[in-house]
Parts: structure tokens; sequence; C-alpha cells
């Protein structure tokens, strides 16, 4: 294939919980490729009920 | 506190294990149309991801670094663990929407541990990675401190 034809999107967020970035490849309107990768910035959104407690 | 992260100290009712090893986690996606919070008991395949080279349950944690414990004064302490490396899904398609990773401990009936949330995201034969926050006392993936 001639990698010419691809069409290359990137994008990142960037807020107070995570670094996001990703890039997309686009053949002739067609996604035919996305990656993420997400840095989490913070510990954890939830530590569930059952691991916090002492049984 | 360490100690309460490697199971030293039982206060209640614990079950036996057959090895002094770190248990095995584990961490799957859900769409964003799930319900995972602190409410949530146990690994689930509800509303968990579908698609194309990715295991129902998600993939094992890498868990190279034991929980860390330290003591900034005589009365205020921390400990602390992160995922030693990356939790990453590679080479996927998950064309529906999602936006967060349980983590669940395998050897012990799957029981949850955690649930952290992240922006939406589709994978089109493509990685996902998740890269964890810094093992630092104020950082750590998971923290149980004094104050």
């Amino acid at each position: 294939m001639d990698d010419s034809l691809l069409e290359k999107r990137e994008g990142v967020v960037d807020n107070d919980n995570e670094n996001t970035t990703w890039v997309e490849y686009w053949l002739e309107g067609e996604l035919v490729h996305r990656s993420a990768h997400v840095t989490l910035k913070k510990p954890l959104t939830y530590m569930t009920a059952e691991a916090a407690s002492i049984t | 506190m360490g100690e309460l992260m490697t199971a030293t100290h039982n206060f209640g009712t614990a079950p036996i294990r057959a090895a002094t090893t770190a248990d095995t986690f584990k961490a799957a996606l859900y769409l964003t149309s799930a319900t995972v919070n602190a409410s949530t008991t146990a690994y689930s395949s509800t509303n968990e991801v579908t698609g194309t080279g990715y295991t129902a349950g998600g993939v094992t944690v890498t868990n190279a670094t034991a929980p860390i414990a330290a003591n900034s004064s005589p009365t205020a302490g921390v400990a602390y663990w992160t995922p030693s490396a990356s939790i990453t899904y590679t080479t996927v398609t998950l064309s529906t929407a999602f936006d967060c990773v349980l983590i669940y401990n395998s050897s012990q009936s799957n029981k949850a541990v955690s649930v952290h949330t992240f922006g939406s995201q589709t994978i089109t034969a493509g990685t996902f990675t998740l890269t964890m926050p810094s093992n630092t006392t104020s950082t750590a993936l998971l923290r149980l401190s004094t104050t």
C-alpha cells in the first residue's frame, strides 16, 4: 500500500485527570487505524467498597 | 501500613492463602454505558468491551514492585502501590466507546480493587495503553494514608 495515501490525524487531551494522545490513519475517508495512550495523573477514582473494607 | 497492603494483619475473616506470593491482578475495560464504581464488588463481563484482539477479563497487571510504606512524621504515614508497567491492549479493535478500567484480583474470586476513569476512547486495529501515575506517596495509583 502506498503510505502517502494515508491521512494522519493526531490529538491531545490534557486535564487534571489524564494526559491522552491519540493517532488515527484514514484511507479514502475510512478510519483504518486508531491508537490511544492514556496517562493517568491521579490516584484511584474509586477504591471499591469490597477492597476498602476490613471484614 | 504497608503491611495492610500485604495482608499481614487480619482484623476479621480472611481467605486462606496457599502461598505468600503476591496475588494476580487483572485490568478489564468497560463501555461508557457501564456502571462501574465504588459499589462494584467483583469483575463482571456485563458491559465489558468486546472486539477483535480483546479477551474477556482483560490483561494481567504487571506487579513487580511491592507496596511501599513511608512515614512523614511519627503520626503521619502512607502506604502505596502502583502497577510497575503500563497496562497495554495490543492490536485490538474496540469500536464501542469505553472510559474506565477495573483492576481486580483474579487470585481472590475476581474481587474488585479499584476503578479508574478517563475520557472515552475507541481503538481501531491499534493499541490502547494506560500508563500509570508515578509511584510516589502522593500520586501512586492506590494509597492508604493516615491523613
